[in-house]
C-alpha cells in the first residue's frame, strides 16, 4: 500500500527542479559572457606590466575553445531536461498558427 | 596544377547538382513530402549563411593578423542561439505571428506598418550589405587568381574574372529564389540548397585543417608546440576589439537581413530554434576549431608577403593536394554563393515589398483594383532587385579596388546592419517606443556609421579628403570622422560602433519618451510586447465597404488563383457559408492581410486592404485592448462607481424609510400618549360622576340627570373612538365584506351632508354643481358614504376661516370620476402632508376630538373599493380628491 502524499511531494519536487532548470537556460548566456569576457584579465603583450607571463596562444585556444564545449554542452543538456516543457509550448504555437501558415 | 577552366567547370558542375538538389526538394515539398526537409538539422545548417567566404578565407587571415580577435565574431553568435530564451523565442514568434517577411517589415510593422521606415531600414540594408556582397566576389575571384598562377595569368583579370563571377552570381540568385511563381517568401529549394553548401564547406575546412594538424605539423602535441613559437603564439588581444567586436557580432547576427530570413523567415517550428540552440554553436565551433592551426601553418610554411587570406587554398596547393585545394575551392565558393544568394534575396524582398510596391500601387491610381497579376510585377521587381544589388557589390568592389583585408570590410558591414539593433529590441521589448523614435536612432546610426566608418574605409583623399580625417570638417576637430568629440586612440572599428550604437540608442529613447504613438502603433506594440500572451486581438477593419468579390480578386492577383480560392473557400467553411466567398467579416480580413503581408509585406498589404475597405477603423474597444491592464481596471472601477451609485440609492431610500418610521414612531407615541388621554379623561369623568351618584345623598332629580347625560355623552365619546380604531383594524386585515349596491352620487352626498352636520357647532357653507353630481355609482355605498362624512366633518373641525366654504365638485376625465372637497382653511404644512393618511397621525397646533384615524380610515375604504384618496394642495385652502374607478361608474349607465 502507497502513502497518498507520496505521489505529491513527488510532483511538486519535479515541478520544482524542472523551474529551476530553466531558470539555468535563461542564466546560461550570462555565464558565457563572464567566460568569454574573463581574457580581458589576462596581461596582453610581453612588455606590459614586465611581471606577468603573457598567456600562451594554445592555453588561450584551450580555453575559449574549452568554455565554447562547456556551453555547448550545457545548452544540450538543459534542452534535454526541459524538453518535455519546451516542446509542449512550441507545438502549442504550431497549433494554434500552423495549420494556417502553410 | 589545377586550370582555371578546369576549376570553373567544377564550379559549374556543382552548382548544378545544387540546383538539381533544390529543384527535387521542392518538387517534394510540393507534394507534401516534407520529411526531413523541415528537419531541425536543415534549419541548423542553413543558419550556417553566417559563416561566408569571409569567415571561410578570411578568418585565417584575421588570426594570422591578430591571433585570437577572429573568435569574436563566432562568440557573439553563439551567446546569441544559447541566450536563444530571451531575444531569438520572441523574434522567432513575433516573425511567425506577424508573417514578416523581411526585417524591415518586422521593424514597420512595429511601428504601425509604416512605409517610410520600412524604406529607410531597406535603403540601409542595401548599403550596408553591398560592401559584404563585394566581399564575396572579391574572395572568389582572389581564390580563382591563384589557381591561375603565374603560369596563365594572361587568362585570367582579376576585374574581368570578378564581373564574370558577378553575373553568374546573380543568374544562379535569379533562378534559385524567383523560380516560383508563388511569392510566399519561404524558399524550401534554397534553403535545401544553402543546407548542402553548410556541409561542404564545413567539410572542406576541417578537411583543410585535419590535413594541416595531422599531415604537415604531425599531431596535436607539436601543433600546439608550433602555434605557441609561431609569430601569433602569445595572447595578444586588444580588450576593447574583443568586447565591441563580439558584442558587435551579437548584435549583427540578430540585425544582419540574410540572417533574418533564415532564423524567423524560413522558420518552420519553433522546436527547430530550441535545437539550433547548440547546435548551431556547435557548427561554429567546428567552423573556427582548426583557424589558428590553419593560420600559424600558413605562417610558417608560405613565403613572407603572401595574402594570409588565402591560406586555406595555398597551404594544400604549396603542399601539392590539388584535390584537397579543390574541395577547398568549392568550400570558400559555397560560403560566398549561399551568402549571396540568401542576403540578395532578403534585400530583394525589402526592396521590391517596400519601394516598388508602393510605388507601383500609388503609380496605378486606383490601387489594390488594377487589372493584371500582382504577382508577375512582383517577381519582376525582385528580379530587378537582384540584379541591381549584385550590380551594386560588383561597383564596390571595383570602387574600392579590392585591396582591403577581407575582415575590415566584413566588419564595416557589420557595424551598419547593427544600427537596427535599438529599434528592434526596443520594438520588441519596449511598448513605449515610437515611430518617430525608431526613425531618429535608424537616421542618427546611419549617418554616423557612414561618416566614421563606411567612407573612411576607402582611404584618404578617395571620398573624404586626408585634411578631414587630420583636422576635422571647417577645421573642427570634435567631428573628425575617426576621433569624434575628441576621444583619440581608440580603434577604429570600436570608435565606429560606440559612437553610432549609443547616439542611436540615445536618439532613439528620448524620441520616444518625447513623442505620442498613434493608435495602430500602439495596437502593434501591444502585440509584438505581448506576443506570449496569446492574444488573437487585433484591429479591425470596417468591413462595411469591402465585398468578398473585391477581395477576391485582389487576392488572386497577389497569391495566385488556387491558393486564393482555397484561402476564400476554407474560410467559407468555416463560416458556416455556402458558396466559396465567405463574409468580409474583421476576423478574416485580418488573416488575409497577414497572408497578404506574407507575399508583399505587412505595409504594403495593409495599404491595399485599406484602400479596398476604406481605412482601418482602430475603434475605442481595439484601445481599450491595447491597454489591456488598464482598461481591466477602468472597467472595474465602472463597475464600483455602478455599485457605489446603487448603494447610495438603497442607502438614500433606507433613510427615507428610516425617516418615516421615526416620524410615524414619534406619531405613534404621541398618539399613544393622546390616546391614553383620551380615554382616561371620559373614564375619570365617568368615575367621578358614579361616585357622586353612589356616595352623595340627596341629589336633587335634575342633578342625577345631568350627571347621568354628562356620563352617557362620555361613553359615546368613548365608543366612538373605540369604534373608529376597530374599524381601521378590520379594514387594515382585509376583512371587510362590501356592500356593493348602486345609488346616485347626489343622494349618497346630501345623505353625509346631512349627517355630518347634524348637531355642528359652527355653520358650514357647502357649494356644489348638482348637475355633475348626476352619476349612478355601483359601490359600497354605505362605505362611501362614511368617506364623504369624514371629509366633510374634518372640514367643518379644522377650516380656521371666518366663514367656512367647503366646495364639492364633481369631474368626469374620460373613465373616472373624482370628487374633490375643497375648503378655504389654513393649507396643512408640506412636512405634514406625507404623513395625513398615515394611523394616529394629527397635525400640531390643531385642536380637536379626533384620534387621527379618520383619514387612515378613509384611505383604507378607498383602496378596499378599488379607488384612491390623495390630498391635493390648493391655493387658499386644502383639497381631498376621491378617485373612484370607472367601473363604479360604468356599472351606473
Amino acid at each position: 500500500m502507497k502513502p497518498p502524499s507520496k505521489p505529491a511531494i513527488f510532483l511538486e519536487r519535479s515541478g520544482y527542479r524542472q523551474r529551476r532548470m530553466m531558470d539555468a537556460l535563461r542564466v546560461l548566456p550570462v555565464l558565457g559572457v563572464f567566460l568569454w569576457m574573463f581574457p580581458l584579465f589576462w596581461p596582453t603583450g610581453p612588455a606590459e606590466h614586465g611581471i606577468a607571463e603573457p598567456v600562451k596562444m594554445s592555453s588561450a585556444v584551450i580555453y575559449v575553445f574549452g568554455v565554447w564545449v562547456l556551453l555547448i554542452a550545457m545548452s544540450f543538456g538543459l534542452r534535454r531536461i526541459l524538453r518535455a516543457t519546451l516542446e509542449q509550448e512550441a507545438a502549442e504555437v504550431e497549433e494554434a498558427s500552423g495549420g494556417e501558415a502553410r | 596544377m589545377a586550370s582555371v577552366n578546369q576549376l570553373i567547370g567544377v564550379s559549374i558542375a556543382y552548382v548544378v547538382f545544387l540546383f538539381a538538389v533544390a529543384f527535387f526538394a521542392e518538387r517534394a515539398a510540393a507534394s507534401g513530402r516534407r520529411g526531413w526537409l523541415g528537419s531541425p538539422l536543415v534549419y541548423t545548417l542553413s543558419l550556417s549563411i553566417y559563416c561566408t567566404a569571409w569567415t571561410f578565407y578570411g578568418a585565417v587571415g584575421y588570426a594570422a593578423r591578430s591571433g585570437m580577435e577572429f573568435v569574436t565574431i563566432y562568440l557573439g553568435p553563439s551567446l546569441v542561439m544559447i541566450g536563444w530564451w530571451w531575444v531569438l523565442r520572441k523574434l522567432v514568434r513575433i516573425g511567425r505571428a506577424q508573417r514578416a517577411t523581411s526585417v524591415a517589415d518586422l521593424i514597420s510593422a512595429r511601428y504601425g506598418k509604416s512605409n517610410t521606415l520600412a524604406i529607410v531600414v531597406t535603403i540601409m540594408s542595401v548599403i550596408g550589405v553591398t560592401p559584404y556582397i563585394a566581399l564575396q566576389l572579391q574572395s572568389v575571384t582572389l581564390s580563382l587568381s591563384i589557381f591561375a598562377g603565374p603560369d596563365d595569368a594572361g587568362g585570367f583579370s582579376q576585374p574581368g574574372g570578378a564581373f564574370w563571377i558577378a553575373v553568374g552570381l546573380a543568374v544562379f540568385t535569379v533562378l534559385f529564389g524567383t523560380r516560383n511563381l508563388n511569392a510566399n517568401e519561404r524558399h524550401d529549394g534554397v534553403v535545401i540548397a544553402i543546407a548542402v553548401e553548410a556541409v561542404v564547406k564545413l567539410v572542406a575546412l576541417m578537411a583543410v585543417g585535419i590535413f594541416v594538424v595531422w599531415g604537415i605539423a604531425g599531431g596535436i602535441g607539436p601543433m600546439m608546440e608550433r602555434i605557441n613559437t609561431s609569430p601569433i603564439g602569445e595572447w595578444n588581444v586588444d580588450r576593447s576589439r574583443w568586447v565591441a567586436l563580439t558584442a558587435l557580432s551579437a548584435a549583427a547576427f540578430l540585425c544582419l537581413p540574410r540572417m533574418f530570413q533564415v532564423l524567423v523567415v524560413e522558420n518552420q517550428d519553433e522546436r527547430h530554434l530550441q535545437i539550433a540552440s547548440w547546435a548551431f554553436p556547435l557548427y561554429l565551433l567546428l567552423m573556427s576549431l582548426f583557424v589558428v592551426p590553419i593560420a600559424v601553418v600558413g605562417l610558417d610554411l608560405m613565403p613572407a608577403g603572401s595574402n594570409p587570406d588565402l591560406f586555406v587554398l595555398t597551404v594544400p596547393l604549396a603542399e601539392g593536394r590539388i584535390g584537397l585545394a579543390t574541395l577547398s575551392f568549392l568550400g570558400g565558393f559555397s560560403s560566398a554563393t549561399s551568402m549571396v544568394i540568401v542576403a540578395t534575396l532578403a534585400l530583394a524582398t525589402m526592396v521590391s515589398n517596400h519601394v516598388v510596391m508602393p510605388v507601383w500601387l500609388n503609380a496605378q491610381g486606383n490601387g489594390a483594383s488594377v487589372s493584371g497579376d500582382v504577382r508577375n510585377v512582383v517577381i519582376f521587381a525582385r528580379r530587378t532587385s537582384i540584379l541591381v544589388i549584385i550590380g551594386f557589390g560588383y561597383l564596390y568592389y571595383r570602387f574600392s579596388g579590392g585591396g582591403a583585408a577581407l575582415a575590415a570590410i566584413g566588419l564595416i558591414s557589420f557595424v551598419g546592419v547593427a544600427q537596427f539593433l535599438p529599434a528592434m529590441l526596443g520594438g520588441i521589448f519596449w511598448r513605449g517606443a515610437t515611430r518617430t523614435g525608431a526613425l531618429s536612432g535608424l537616421i542618427v546610426g546611419f549617418v554616423i556609421w557612414v561618416y566614421c566608418s563606411l567612407l573612411p574605409s576607402f582611404g584618404p583623399d578617395v571620398v573624404l579628403s586626408r585634411e578631414l580625417f587630420e583636422v576635422g570638417p571647417w577645421g573642427v576637430g570634435l567631428l573628425r570622422p575617426e576621433a569624434l568629440f575628441g576621444i583619440e586612440g581608440l580603434d577604429a572599428t570600436v570608435h565606429a560602433v560606440v559612437w553610432s550604437l549609443t547616439l542611436n540608442t540615445f536618439a532613439f529613447v528620448v524620441m520616444s519618451l518625447m513623442t505620442f504613438p498613434g493608435p495602430l502603433e500602439r495596437l502593434q506594440g501591444a502585440q509584438f510586447v505581448n506576443v506570449f500572451d496569446h492574444s488573437t486581438q487585433t484591429r479591425g477593419w470596417d468591413a462595411a465597404f469591402a465585398t468578398s468579390e473585391d477581395l477576391m480578386i485582389m487576392s488572386q492577383r497577389i497569391l495566385g488563383p488556387t491558393e486564393a480560392q482555397n484561402l476564400f473557400r476554407a474560410e467559407a467553411r468555416k463560416q458556416g457559408v455556402r458558396g466559396h466567398l465567405p463574409e468580409p467579416t474583421q476576423a478574416f480580413l485580418q488573416h488575409l492581410e497577414r497572408e497578404l503581408a506574407a507575399s508583399v509585406g505587412s505595409a504594403t498589404a495593409h495599404a491595399m486592404i485599406s484602400q479596398l475597405v476604406g481605412g482601418a477603423s482602430v475603434s475605442v474597444q481595439d484601445l481599450m485592448a491595447v491597454a489591456d491592464e488598464s482598461a481591466q481596471i477602468l472597467e472595474y472601477s465602472n463597475q464600483l462607481e455602478a455599485k457605489s451609485a446603487e448603494l447610495s440609492r438603497t442607502a438614500g431610500q433606507l433613510r427615507e424609510a428610516n425617516d418615516k418610521l421615526t416620524a410615524l414612531s414619534v406619531q405613534k407615541d404621541a398618539f399613544l400618549s393622546q390616546i391614553s388621554h383620551e380615554l382616561r379623561t371620559p373614564m375619570t369623568s365617568i368615575r367621578s360622576f358614579t361616585e357622586i351618584l353612589r356616595d352623595t345623598e340627596g341629589l336633587g332629580q335634575v342633578e342625577k340627570t345631568k350627571y347621568a347625560s354628562i356620563i352617557h355623552g362620555e361613553t359615546i365619546r368613548l365608543t366612538r373612538l373605540l369604534d373608529a380604531l376597530l374599524d381601521l383594524s378590520v379594514l387594515e386585515n382585509g376583512q371587510v365584506n362590501l356592500n356593493v349596491e348602486s345609488g346616485r352620487l347626489s343622494e349618497v352626498l346630501d345623505k353625509s351632508i346631512v349627517t355630518a352636520q347634524a348637531g355642528a357647532m359652527r355653520p358650514l357653507t357647502i357649494k356644489r354643481r348638482h348637475l355633475d353630481e348626476a352619476i349612478i355609482l355601483t359601490t359600497d355605498l354605505d362605505r362611501l358614504n362614511q368617506v364623504f362624512i369624514n371629509l366633510i366633518t374634518n372640514a367643518q373641525k379644522y377650516c380656521a376661516a371666518q366663514t367656512p366654504i367647503l366646495t364639492i365638485e364633481v369631474h368626469r376625465n374620460g373613465e373616472n370620476v373624482s370628487v374633490v372637497f375643497a375648503d378655504n382653511g389654513i393649507p396643512i404644512p408640506v412636512q405634514s402632508r406625507a404623513l395625513i393618511f398615515e394611523k394616529f397621525a394629527r397635525i400640531k397646533d390643531t385642536e380637536g376630538d379626533g384620534a387621527g384615524l379618520g383619514l387612515a380610515i378613509c384611505r383604507e375604504i378607498m383602496t378596499r373599493l378599488g379607488g384612491n384618496i390623495r390630498y391635493a394642495p390648493d391655493l387658499e385652502g386644502n383639497a381631498f380628491v376621491i378617485d373612484l374607478p370607472r367601473s363604479a361608474a360604468m356599472a351606473a349607465q
